[in-house]
């Protein structure tokens, strides 16, 4: 006997993002899912987004890992609410994950909650953890390429950072001729050159980032 | 490298139906799989092969339909198959598009008894 079935394989996930997604709604919080490969600047961004809000938001960070916690605690150090999710070799994050690390979060005390997924470009796109927004982050030593090699993560994001700009000089990387072609697969995101050293284009996305808080608190 | 999550996913979805049937044994599931997804179907059908051992899932013959890109221009909504690095619009080379297949990931029927 034939039985039509027509579900996503992941709508198991999608559930619980779901889930997640209310509950965020419900304490007024923006999650970001930030994906990039191992190394583009993740948790740098994070650090100088939050210098950069300082007493405007307050922010909580999820910090997903194959094993470590390293990351995390760089960002306890630095004064930053982090919860470290290891993924136990997991290459991505999914929304179960986070839903247990949301229970272990202050909620009422964070505006903006990053997300900083495993470092990779390939399975993040595909697993929805109940985020208001995906910003994916390609540093310019990684090449002028990847938005065609992994269309579906360029795709689907909603504002794409270019990081290590101060390496601009060293690598051959073509911003213009890239931001071109990214607008190819993506009409709609933002785009942001930045240099997490030199703190260039910080102030920019910071902006962005708060024009966001204020779109999702105001419930459009 | 997350077809392991994908197929454990595949798999409970898979069992979840078959019970909802009524079934005792599943014998073929029909996956449709988006090019975009970046899944290596043949990944897939051997971890399924793993994990099912001991489910009434076992055996299951998987066959795929795999979906290519696909994009539809949005200047002169002339529909092509993105290739190549450079992904342009043959008719009117409007780099402006917008991808309308290729990202999909479900289940389409399974064949139980
Ligand atoms: N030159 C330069 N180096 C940077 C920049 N941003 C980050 N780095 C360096 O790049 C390395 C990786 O940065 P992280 O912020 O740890 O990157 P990540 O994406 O969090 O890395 P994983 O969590 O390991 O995937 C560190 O040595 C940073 O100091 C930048 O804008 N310019
Ligand atoms: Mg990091
Ligand atoms: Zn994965
Ligand atoms: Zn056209």
């Amino acid at each position: 006997m034939e039985v039509k079935v027509l579900k996503d394989i992941l709508s198991a996930n999608n559930q619980i993002a779901e889930q997640n997604r209310r509950l965020l709604a419900s304490k007024k919080i923006m999650a970001v899912n930030l994906m990039s490969s191992p190394g583009a600047g993740k948790t740098t961004l994070i650090l100088r987004t939050v210098e950069a809000l300082q007493g405007r938001a307050r922010i909580g960070v999820i910090e997903g890992d194959v094993s470590s916690s390293i990351d995390a605690e760089k960002l306890s150090q630095a004064g930053v609410t982090a919860i470290q999710i290891n993924t136990g070799g997991g290459c991505h994050l999914d929304a179960s994950m986070v839903n247990s690390a949301l229970a272990n979060l202050l909620l009422d005390d964070i505006d903006i909650l990053f997300i900083e997924n495993v470092g990779n470009l390939i399975c993040p796109s595909g697993f929805d953890l109940g985020e208001h927004l995906k910003v994916v982050i390609l540093s310019t030593p990684e090449g002028d390429d990847k938005p065609h090699k992994y269309p579906m993560l360029f795709a689907n994001a909603d504002a794409l950072v270019i990081n290590k700009t101060d390496l601009l000089a060293h690598v051959n990387f073509d911003l213009d001729g890239f931001k071109s072609t990214f607008k190819g697969v993506n009409q709609r995101a933002a785009l942001f050159a930045v240099s997490g050293v030199s703190g260039e284009g910080i102030r920019e996305w910071a902006a962005w980032i708060m024009e966001k808080l204020a779109s999702v608190r105001s419930g459009k | 490298m997350h077809e392991m999550a994908v197929t454990m996913s595949l798999l409970d979805l898979v069992l979840k139906e078959a019970t909802r049937a009524g079934a005792s044994r599943v014998v073929a599931v029909n996956v449709v799989l988006g090019e975009m997804t970046g899944i290596v179907d043949h990944c897939v059908q051997t971890n399924f092969e793993l994990m099912s051992r001991n489910t009434p899932a076992e055996g299951a013959v998987l066959s795929f339909r795999n979906v290519p890109k696909q994009a539809r221009c949005r200047k002169c909504a002339h529909v092509f198959q993105p290739t190549g690095i450079c992904w342009t619009c043959p008719k009117c080379q409007s780099a402006e598009l917008e991808i309308i297949a290729g990202n999909e990931l479900y289940v389409e029927s399974i064949e139980v008894e």
